[in-house]
């Protein structure tokens, strides 16, 4: 929220630049980056650690991603094309930035949607495969910020790297040492 | 003095803006025609009358020195603003050099002071979709290209921007073809009456970050065509290399002139965000022009060419 109403408040001060807009969509789009990215660091952080009770600031992590992602999209879709759908149905066909941007966006709805108590109930053992769309959606959310930036390279990249890292880890290759070197210094598995 | 005949397409001069330096200036007009360009970078102000329409309001001095594009002051619109500080712009030599009977390296004040300034209004569109209408103050560039005597096998100007990383802070970016910034024109294109050599803004000496103290303005181009902070110009038979154009050739071509009919692979290019602080979004948006609105003056320059190829 924090970030938000800081971009509040700059609009009202008129410190966004010539064009608030555009600066609203750019830092949206990255907070939303950054907590997906986030959110995909809990479950390596964890086994690594063995803190398990990161486990708990997962779910809360994912919904500031959807949130800072919703805000970013309404910005572009509310203010910068009028909610005009056919514009904004042009730009997805025609922009492969905005496809990927688009496609991510969908992925996280239904992940959003399913984040509350009841529907990890309701879900049982399906609630995480349907989570598993969490990985193509930071992998799409940073496709989207690559094809984006014009000159400047560095920063999509740098998240395109952090998220390989992510989900190597997750192979269970290198998952399983995670575990095992943590586990090892207490001498409970060779 | 220089006359001017307007054309239908530019943007009048007009009402000008609540820039009180600038209704100052007003008070030389008639008296003080075509002032030579030292005068003005010394002390300021007199030019040769601006004519008088109504139509397009020039964004204010605010908005043209906060919003730029100069990547060697930094990638974003509001870096140059910030950072432009440490460009020394005094004192500054401009060389003159290829296909052409007088090259040289010149002083600013000799390079400028055989012409008349005079204030021209022209739109400038952005290849990001952004466009200002603005007061500049400078010299047809047809009239160095004259002086320096071009070679009838020169076929094309090149210019290039200062390199300074002493004085330009820009770290992480570098073009394809490395630093300076490149440009370039067709010669035919270069001695268009349009083209403008420019040396103030709002009748005051061009900021930094506006490409102090020597900048090109072509208005019917995309804005990166319009060079900034320019050291050198050179006469040449074949087409220049140009930054843009090298570093992303399927997004930028040599022409770049503006074109509506022409999408960025990106982003369309049909509309345009003019900057406007009375917007509550700081702008409104209205349709782009083919050749920006200079198409009577300019289109000729390409007939014939197939502008989908030749972007």
């Amino acid at each position: 929220m924090a970030p938000v109403a800081y971009l509040a408040v700059g609009f009202v001060r008129g410190s966004l630049g010539l064009l608030p807009v555009d600066t609203i969509i750019l830092v949206e789009g990255r907070w939303a980056l950054v907590f997906l990215l986030t959110t995909l660091a809990v479950t390596p952080i964890r086994r690594l650690t063995g803190w398990n009770r990161l486990a708990r600031a997962r779910r809360l992590l994912g919904l500031f991603a959807f949130f800072h992602a919703a805000v970013h999209f309404l910005a572009y879709a509310g203010i910068d094309k009028l909610f005009g759908l056919v514009a904004i149905l042009e730009d997805v066909r025609d922009r492969r930035y905005i496809t990927a941007g688009m496609a991510a966006l969908l992925l996280l709805v239904p992940l959003a949607a399913t984040s509350t108590r009841g529907w990890i109930r309701r879900l049982g053992k399906r609630w995480l495969k349907l989570h598993r769309l969490v990985y193509p959606a930071a992998a799409l959310g940073v496709l989207h910020f690559y094809w984006k930036v014009r000159a400047d390279t560095f920063w999509p990249l740098l998240a395109a790297l952090a998220l390989a890292v992510l989900l190597a880890a997750r192979s269970p290759w290198i998952a399983s040492r995670m575990r095992r070197g943590r586990r090892s210094p207490r001498g409970k598995a060779g | 003095m220089v006359i001017r005949v307007r054309r239908s397409s530019e943007v009048p001069s007009s009402e000008i803006t609540p820039e009180s330096t600038y209704l100052d200036r007003r008070k030389f007009l008639g008296a003080t025609a075509g002032i030579g360009a030292a005068t003005f970078l010394g002390r300021g102000v007199a030019a040769e009358e601006a004519p008088i329409h109504g139509e397009e309001e020039p964004n204010s001095w605010e908005e043209i020195t906060t919003h730029n594009n100069f990547y060697e002051f930094g990638l974003g619109n509001e870096d140059p603003s910030r950072n432009a500080h440490t460009l020394v712009a005094k004192p500054w030599t401009v060389r003159v050099d290829g296909l052409c009977a007088k090259p040289g390296d010149y002083a600013l004040e000799d390079f400028i002071r055989p012409s008349a300034l005079e204030d021209r209004v022209y739109r400038l569109r952005c290849v990001e979709g952004w466009s200002m209408v603005i007061p500049w103050r400078g010299f047809p560039l047809a009239d160095v290209i004259r002086r320096a005597e071009v070679e009838p096998r020169a076929r094309y100007v090149a210019f290039e921007t200062l390199w300074d990383p002493d004085q330009m802070p820009e770290r992480r970016w570098k073009p394809r073809i490395g630093w300076p910034y490149r440009e370039g024109l067709r010669l035919d294109e270069a001695l268009h009456p349009l083209s403008f050599l420019v040396v103030g803004l709002y009748g005051k000496t061009l900021p930094n970050q506006n490409g102090a103290p020597l900048r090109l303005v072509v208005p019917w181009k995309y804005g990166f065509k319009s060079i900034k902070s320019i050291v050198r110009m050179s006469f040449v038979r074949d087409q220049p290399r140009t930054t843009w154009s090298s570093d992303s050739p399927r997004e930028y071509g040599f022409y770049s002139n503006v074109n509506p009919e022409v999408r960025h692979p990106r982003w369309s290019q049909e509309t345009e965000k003019r900057i406007d602080g009375s917007r509550l979004f700081g702008y409104r948006r209205i349709d782009t022009q083919f050749l920006n609105g200079y198409a009577d003056e300019v289109a000729h320059l390409y007939e014939g060419m197939d502008l989908r190829k030749h972007f």
